[in-house]
């Protein structure tokens, strides 16, 4: 089983255009936070300092100009002795799903479906409504928009798009140390995934599980867990709201026909302050504490 | 560290002990990973639970300080369940030799103790020896006065019950420790020991290592794949600066350094060489040093210009980081010149260090960010008005301004290019260096005064004039020595002659830059070759894995088909690596160096590793507490490390009853000048915090988050608190014991800043290496408003 971080040669998948992936093995992850600052780097996304989170964690989760965020996550044995169980790192980034909740949601098609199997944001065609925001079940796109706040844009994970096409690898890919965060072709990643989950499975991790795989119709960012999703924050059965969906095929159409422009984005503006996506509280981490 | 990080996935068992390489040496991780993933146990012992312990199998929480008693205990447990590595340690240790039969050791202290000097006389510690000046042995190791008979007398104390009550380690916990560790004795098996700072910061720090390299021969781990200790190295240079002796107790090549009762080179050799092993060789290596200092100038006529050198004096104990200071406060030291380092933030109670820049007449500070110890009159405390040192601050290159090598920590030297031009007017360390150097000899270039000979005679030529860009491959050249008339670069230190004909900047790097050119620059992949020797030049001689011969049993043969390294194939040694051994065969003797084929420990004495090791301390680690410990040494009347050196105030466990153990993050490096400054490292970890458990905040009514004032006897810090369940209370002889940590990156400067944790530390230092006790000291705790 191979370690090594790029499981398909990154020139040979620009040239052939099939779907490529992210899959982070969290089995092996540090919270070294390498990733984060790579992706700033790359990106040249400004810093924004966050008050201390009482954990190692950076940054309260993913801003609009914080694309990659490490969680960290106690795990807390209760039922024996309150010790630490496990201390798990999360890195966490727009997932790339093939049924994706913010491109669902975006009233003015700038979250479209792109290249490679990635979720395009066009920044030009923005209005920083904040929708993608609420139709993410992940957390992964945000804006952080005030009512009538113009200036505000969405940011999210591009899968460096802008690499990929011309043959190099993402950056949190090329400096993670451990080579826990991988890139090749989907399939080929899945593969990788499943065996990996075997192994883990072998050596004693029996919810241990590969998370992507069929999630929003297959995700572009795969996670080998060692635990339940649930101990990751994750949503076990991630769903596109279907009042999102209604929304999407009735009201927007219809709402571009009849009121024109100006009248559309009043109507999104109410929209924005109600919660579209589903209830965030049942996906939260059971018996688990920040730190 | 006596192995190389490729080697480390051949390893059954991986212990990281004073280590937390997931945080501090994240790169070295991915092969602690992989011997994971190759079916290595995985085991972490730690005050802390770390985001190394977040990878382990198993974590394993303990009292900080107390690590000798852990690795002590392990010991008396291989002795009495006979789990070592007989023939390893019969034939390549010193446990079969005969001491001395006055030597003793009694309630933490050895023979020769004088009570009134509080030195040791070390005149027993030596071994009995037959009329050839050969020691005595006895390989059943039965003998009374055997040094293997003397280990099992001084650890027999060390019972999981003791451990338990010392450490906090409960008893069944223990016992499981001790039988996956000592499992690793079986031939076919292996067991690296990780360690850095967790060891080496304490008052006993360089024998928390002697202990784990004692256990490790025993097992017969050392010199084998996936054994050894590895001495994590940190910040791309450190193993570098040690090999080239920016230190003060050593010349570059670990030659050591002469006294001013060394009055000729042949006294200093004679003084301070072994009789035997492969030191006998180091006439040779010194006077090639000399060559390269003084060129011409070193003759055998006059000594080789011996005389130039430094000498330091005999009444004093040490010219460490800490003398510095403490010369500083005493008005000895009136200057001071400081190359990228912030001793204002980073070196221990940083408070008194303040206090002796502030003694100084001038101060030099090149750094690439101004920082709190060029600015250090404008600390809070501090009346500028009050300060009458002048202070100059020059501007350096950053590393990737500047071409050169790093010496990492499996000692591979890698030649790096510049990759941008310095910013402004910065210049590289080298550049400052040139620059002083010649304008020193200009300055002397006159003088007929013999005093200023070492400086008017220096043989300083890297191809640069006062003010342009040396050429540091020409440094490196010298370092790697040439034959002196001819220029030609040596490939071997075995060229090296001590009669004045070649020149070596440092004897173990020989081999780095030879006439094929700059092999610390190669870059060459072999996917046969898992130890990757041509891609740069480790030293010595290119050698991976130290002690490696003893990778074959005293026959030659290897241990096991699973640990193949090196083996003699009945005609010479050879292997996977480059093999670390005379040319002697399995059965041979080679009376020039007092060595037999089966002993593989070359650089020792008798070709033996050293389970018996003199130390200022004594031959054997034995526990002694921290200067502050919150109970009493519950082994020996002797509480404390009877020849520790305390700078510092000591604080009374009544009024500071917590253990306080300081660190490091991934996030940041060391004083936090090269990260703090940077936008996207300050926002990685913004604040200084104090982790504390649960049940401890729980009795200052503290919760997360809440300001909170830390105090030891040295001084006070405000920092936000972290309560996790990440720090366990332990039970120590019956007491709940609380333990606290706090990072030591902030200062007041930066883009973020905080309290200066250092101002809470002890100038407590290691006999040995003068290295303080950071990491095991007694402080409280108080929640602000």
């Amino acid at each position: 089983m191979g370690r090594a971080a790029i499981l398909t040669d990154p020139q040979a998948a620009a040239r052939s255009g099939a779907d490529v992936a992210m899959l982070t093995d969290l089995s092996e992850c540090i919270g070294c936070k390498a990733c984060e600052v790579a992706c700033k780097q790359w990106n040249q996304n400004q810093a924004e300092t966050s008050a201390f989170l009482g954990s190692y964690q950076s940054h309260p989760g993913i801003l609009d100009n914080t694309w990659t965020v490490i969680k960290f996550v106690e795990d807390i044995n209760e039922s024996r002795d309150m010790s630490v169980e496990s201390w798990q790192f999360i890195k966490t980034n727009c997932m790339h799903c093939t049924e994706a909740g913010c491109v669902t949601a975006c009233p003015v098609d700038a979250l479209t479906y792109g290249r490679m199997g990635t979720v395009e944001l066009d920044v030009d065609k923005c209005i920083g409504c904040g929708y993608c925001e609420k139709g993410c079940p992940f957390g992964a796109v945000a804006v952080q928009a005030q009512v009538f706040d113009t200036d505000k844009k969405a940011g999210k994970c591009t899968l460096c798009v802008d690499r990929i096409t011309n043959g190099l690898p993402p950056a949190c890919v090329q400096t993670c140390p451990t080579d826990c965060i991988k890139y090749g072709s989907r399939d080929e990643l899945i593969r990788w995934g499943r065996e990996r989950v075997a192994k883990l499975k072998a050596r004693g991790f029996a919810n241990a599980t590969l998370y992507g795989e069929n999630e929003l119709g297959g995700l572009h960012q795969l996670y080998v867990l060692l635990d339940s999703p649930e101990k990751y924050g994750l949503p076990v059965n991630p769903q596109v709201s279907p009042v999102l969906k209604a929304v999407r095929q009735v009201v927007y159409p219809l709402g571009k026909f009849l009121l024109g422009a100006t009248f559309f984005g009043l109507l999104i503006n109410f929209f924005a302050s109600r919660n579209l996506s589903e209830p965030k509280d049942t996906d939260a981490p059971k018996a688990t504490v920040q730190s | 560290m006596t192995t190389a990080l490729w080697d480390v996935p051949r390893t059954d068992l991986v212990v990281f002990m004073g280590s937390n390489a997931a945080e501090n040496h994240p790169i070295s991780m991915k092969w602690f990973l992989r011997a994971k993933e190759n079916g290595a146990k995985f085991i972490v012992l730690d005050p802390r639970f770390t985001r190394s312990a977040s990878k382990a199998d198993w974590y394993i929480p303990f009292r900080s300080g107390t690590d000798i008693v852990v690795l002590g205990g392990l010991i008396r447990y291989a002795i009495e369940n006979n789990r070592i590595q007989r023939d390893y340690v019969v034939h390549y240790t010193n446990a079969p030799l005969l001491l001395d039969p006055k030597f003793e050791f009694h309630e933490g202290l050895f023979t020769g103790w004088d009570e009134d000097a509080k030195t040791y006389n070390r005149s027993t510690w030596t071994y009995q020896t037959n009329g050839s000046g050969q020691p005595l042995r006895d390989d059943t190791l039965q003998h009374p006065n055997c040094v293997y008979q003397h280990l099992r007398r001084l650890y027999s104390k060390y019972t999981p019950e003791m451990v338990s009550r010392v450490t906090g380690i409960p008893v069944e916990t223990f016992l499981q420790l001790a039988e996956e560790v000592t499992a690793t004795a079986a031939p076919d098996k292996s067991a690296v020991f990780a360690y850095a700072m967790g060891w080496t910061q304490h008052t006993k720090g360089v024998q928390n290592i002697r202990t784990a390299a004692i256990l490790q021969l025993l097992l017969g781990n050392i010199g084998v794949p996936g054994g050894g200790i590895a001495a994590l190295r940190g910040h791309a240079n450190v193993q570098g600066a040690t090999d080239l002796a920016v230190l003060w107790h050593d010349l570059p090549g670990y030659l050591g350094t002469p006294r001013s009762s060394h009055r000729t080179l042949d006294e200093f050799i004679e003084r301070t060489t072994p009789k035997t092993g492969y030191w006998i060789n180091k006439k040779k290596f010194m006077v090639s040093l000399l060559k390269a200092w003084w060129g011409d100038k070193a003759t055998p006529e006059n000594d080789f210009a011996y005389h130039y050198l430094p000498k330091g004096r005999a009444d004093k104990h040490a010219y460490s980081h800490y003398d510095i200071f403490q010369d500083a406060l005493d008005g000895v030291v009136k200057a001071l010149v400081v190359f990228g380092q912030n001793p204002a933030v980073g070196s221990a109670d940083a408070t008194r260090v303040q206090q002796a820049l502030a003694k100084l007449d001038w101060l030099v500070v090149v750094d690439i960010f101004q920082n709190d110890t060029s600015e250090f009159w404008k600390l809070p405390g501090v009346d500028p008005r009050s300060i009458q040192t002048e202070v100059f601050f020059l501007p350096a290159a950053g590393p990737l301004e500047k071409p050169g090598s790093f010496t990492n920590t499996h000692r591979l030297i890698q030649w790096k290019h510049r990759v941008i031009e310095p910013i402004g007017e910065s210049k590289g360390d080298l550049w400052y260096a040139n620059a002083l150097a010649l304008r020193l000899k200009r300055l002397y270039a006159d003088s007929t005064k013999p005093q200023d000979e070492p400086i008017k005679y220096l043989h300083w030529d890297y191809g640069a004039g006062i003010d342009e860009e040396p050429d540091s491959e020409l440094v490196l050249k010298e370092i790697n020595g040439y034959e002196w008339a001819t220029r030609r670069q040596l490939s071997s230190f075995g060229e090296l002659k001590d009669d004045g004909s070649t020149a070596a900047g440092c004897w173990i790097y020989t081999g780095v830059y030879t006439e094929q050119g700059n092999i610390a620059a190669s870059r060459n992949k072999n996917a046969d070759d898992y130890l990757h020797h041509g891609w740069g030049f480790a030293w010595p001689s290119n050698r991976r894995v130290l002690y490696n011969r003893s990778s074959a049993d005293p026959q030659g043969r290897p241990w096991a088909e699973s640990k193949r390294l090196i083996w003699w194939d009945g005609q010479k040694w050879t292997g996977l690596d480059v093999p670390d051994m005379l040319p002697v065969p399995p059965d041979g003797y080679n009376p020039t160096y007092g060595v037999g084929g089966d002993n593989p420990f070359i650089m020792k004495e008798w070709g033996v590793g050293g389970l018996f090791g003199p130390l200022q301390e004594g031959p054997f680690p034995v526990h002694y507490e921290p200067i502050e410990a919150p109970v009493a040494n519950l082994l020996y009347a002797q509480e404390k490390n009877p020849v520790a050196r305390v700078f510092s105030r000591v604080g009374d466990v009544r009024q500071f009853p917590y253990v306080m153990t300081t660190y490091r993050l991934t996030e940041h490096l060391t004083s936090g000048i090269m990260t703090r400054w940077l936008p996207w490292l300050a926002e990685a970890f913004p604040e200084p915090f104090v982790e504390l458990s649960p049940e401890l905040a729980q009795q200052h009514g503290i919760r997360t988050g809440d300001w909170v004032r830390v105090a030891t006897a040295r001084g006070e810090a405000r920092v936000k608190a972290l309560v996790t369940r990440r720090l366990k209370p332990l039970v120590v002889d019956g007491r709940v014991i609380y333990q606290i940590g706090v990072p030591i990156h902030w200062s007041t400067r930066g883009i973020v800043t905080g309290e200066i944790a250092n101002r809470l530390t002890p100038q407590f230092q290691d006999p040995n290496v003068q290295i303080q006790e950071s990491k095991a000291f007694l402080a409280t705790i108080e929640k602000l408003a």
